[in-house]
């Protein structure tokens, strides 16, 4: 038999044989990797994670006309938003502004998309329902309040084109905006109902982009999309982003002092289980030094059952710890989550650390276990 | 030839003199017995021998080698070698089975063999046991699974410490027994014993009294 497979039986029988105390560093060992992987899948995903779930605050980058004009074209806008990646980009939102009159009231009017305002702006709340067709409109709450108008009524908007005369047509109120913002004191309409009525098309003041993305990376994407789209000026929206990153970076600092913490709560436990196990087995050193043992066979046997420990708790930990990954994704934040590969080997070498590190000072107590003492005598 | 010889040899704890001037020759082969009272200084003696122990004053040679100033690495190598223990309360690894507890001795040695350990196990009649842990081996059992584990280095020198200090007269004959075959094959032995009728098996015995020597006769002079 050689060396090797001699010195794995004794690392194996001593952990096997005395499983009940090998139990609680095992647990140890098991929570720590759990919590490690768990944790670290839900620290490197909480960007996407909470990415998405910032979107629902609005736009975090707009685009304009560049120097000072007042109106953009849509083509340039699609080509700017096709420099960004299709995963990340959550919405884009034109927004063309007019004013319109009734009776003889001057009401701002915005033509936009309903559909993508509805990825861009999710906290709009529309009592009744969003416009289906060209001639279907929402006013917004300040305005519903002011004319007491409701969803249901119609309403007639004069507009004067600018080539052709003074237009007055009639649009269906189909629901009034909440925004909690200027939306409540607009009326908003479908651009392509805009364009219809006005007789020109393909433009808009702004547009919104909603980008899943950290403020660093939007603001590489900014600099893209200046460099090779030059009628454009992107503008960050740095309330909104600089938040985002300032949460976000609070919390992937909490997760990480957690995780911290509970891998020092292992190193203690698994550290005061071998102390302990030292304590228990000093006749067993002892015997094992009048054997002929040097203190290398000694340390190197005990390092031997802190690898195997962490080996032991590693497997079981990755499927624990991917449950318990998913477990604390869908219940903060409803979806699931993305476990990275290099976690897997990363865990394994934090066990290691954490086990090896542990048996370390329970090694060094062992070599001052003197065999006259501790085998006794008469 | 003397496979062990003292000259002198001291060993003082704090201010207790444990052993005082010890001079003792053993030679290769023979079975010495060593007696006396608890707190006479055998064990003492035991482990200074068993190089478990270094002695304050005098020199101790062990198979012409000087052991009174070799470090503890060095001890641990001649204990390795040369020495075959025996404990009383037989200290075996419990988490073990009967045929590992002998290999252990052979892997800080140098390589276990399984085939080799089973043939020791059978010389002392523990062949059907050699999967069984130490729990589940009768007294007499255990103290001839530590006798095989002493014997597998092919020892120089044999220390047993009451050997049968825990066993009933059925096991303990059965070590005797043992001991004879292995004095009969030119072992040397040295047992640390209370036991008269133990010590009358062997060619002498030294008694000790309060760490002196005080006497050194052959056996049969001694019954």
């Amino acid at each position: 038999m050689t060396r090797q497979a001699m010195f794995r039986r004794i690392v194996l029988s001593s952990l096997i044989r005395r499983r009940s105390r090998m139990l609680v560093a095992l647990l140890a060992v098991l929570i720590g990797t759990t919590v490690f992987l768990g944790m670290g899948a839900v620290y490197y995903d909480i960007p996407r994670q909470m990415g998405r779930e910032f979107r629902s605050y609005g736009a975090n980058l707009v685009l304009v006309a560049a120097g000072g004009g007042s109106v953009l074209k849509l083509e340039e806008a699609r080509r700017a938003i096709a420099l960004l990646p299709v995963d990340k980009v959550v919405g884009a939102t034109p927004f063309r502004y007019e004013t319109m009159y009734y009776n003889k009231q001057g009401l701002t009017v915005v033509g936009t998309d309903f559909s993508a305002v509805r990825k861009t702006s999710p906290y709009w709340r529309v009592q009744g329902e969003w416009p289906q067709k060209d001639d279907e409109i929402l006013i917004g709450a300040d305005i519903a309040e002011h004319t007491r108008l409701y969803a249901g009524s119609f309403i007639a908007l004069e507009v004067s084109p600018p080539k052709g005369r003074k237009i007055k047509k009639e649009m269906k109120i189909s629901g009034v905006v909440h925004s909690g913002g200027a939306e409540d004191g607009f009326v908003l309409m479908p651009l392509a109902g805009m364009e219809t009525l006005l007789g020109a098309g393909g433009t808009a003041a702004v547009v919104e982009i909603s980008i899943a993305a950290a403020s660093e990376e939007i603001a590489a994407f900014s600099a893209a999309i200046q460099a090779k789209t030059p009628g454009l000026t992107p503008r960050l929206v740095k309330r909104i982003a600089d938040s985002e990153t300032t949460v976000l970076s609070r919390l992937q600092a909490l997760i990480f002092m957690v995780t911290g913490i509970v891998l020092f709560l292992t190193l203690i436990c698994v550290g005061t289980t071998m102390l302990t196990v030292v304590m228990e087995r000093r006749g067993e050193i002892g015997l094992k030094k009048a054997l002929g043992a040097d203190n290398k066979a000694i340390i190197f046997e005990f390092i031997g059952e802190g690898v195997v420990l962490a080996l032991a708790g590693w497997l079981p930990g990755l499927v624990s710890g991917y449950f318990f990954a998913q477990m604390v994704s869908v219940s903060v934040f409803s979806r699931e989550v993305d476990l990275p590969f290099f976690l897997v080997p990363l865990t394994l070498c934090a066990s290691l650390a954490v086990t090896i590190t542990a048996s370390l000072l329970p090694a060094a107590a062992a070599v001052d276990v003197e065999p006259a003492l501790v085998l006794g005598g008469e | 030839m003397n496979i062990l010889e003292l000259k002198d040899v001291s060993m003082l704890y704090g201010q207790v003199m444990a052993l005082q001037n010890i001079s003792l020759s053993v030679a290769s082969g023979e079975w010495v017995a060593i007696m006396g009272a608890s707190g006479s200084g055998k064990t003492t003696l035991m482990n200074i021998v068993g190089c478990m122990n270094k002695a304050t004053r005098g020199t101790v040679t062990l198979d012409g080698e000087n052991i009174s100033r070799l470090d503890g690495r060095d001890l641990t190598a001649i204990r390795r070698d040369k020495i075959g223990l025996i404990f009383q309360q037989f200290h075996l690894i419990s988490y073990l089975t009967a045929v590992e507890n002998v290999m252990i001795a052979q892997y800080y040695h140098s390589m276990a063999d399984e085939q080799e350990t089973l043939r020791a196990l059978k010389r002392v009649g523990l062949t059907h046991r050699a999967g069984h842990l130490p729990r589940q081996l009768s007294g007499g059992e255990q103290q001839r699974l530590c006798i095989a584990r002493a014997l597998i280095n092919y020892p120089r020198l044999i220390l047993a410490d009451e050997p049968t200090g825990n066993l009933d007269e059925s096991n303990q004959n059965t070590v005797l027994d043992i001991f004879h075959q292995l004095h009969a094959e030119g072992s040397t032995i040295i047992v640390v014993t209370h036991s008269p009728e133990v010590a009358a098996h062997a060619q002498r015995v030294v008694s000790l009294e309060f760490g002196r020597l005080v006497s050194d006769v052959p056996a049969q002079r001694f019954h």
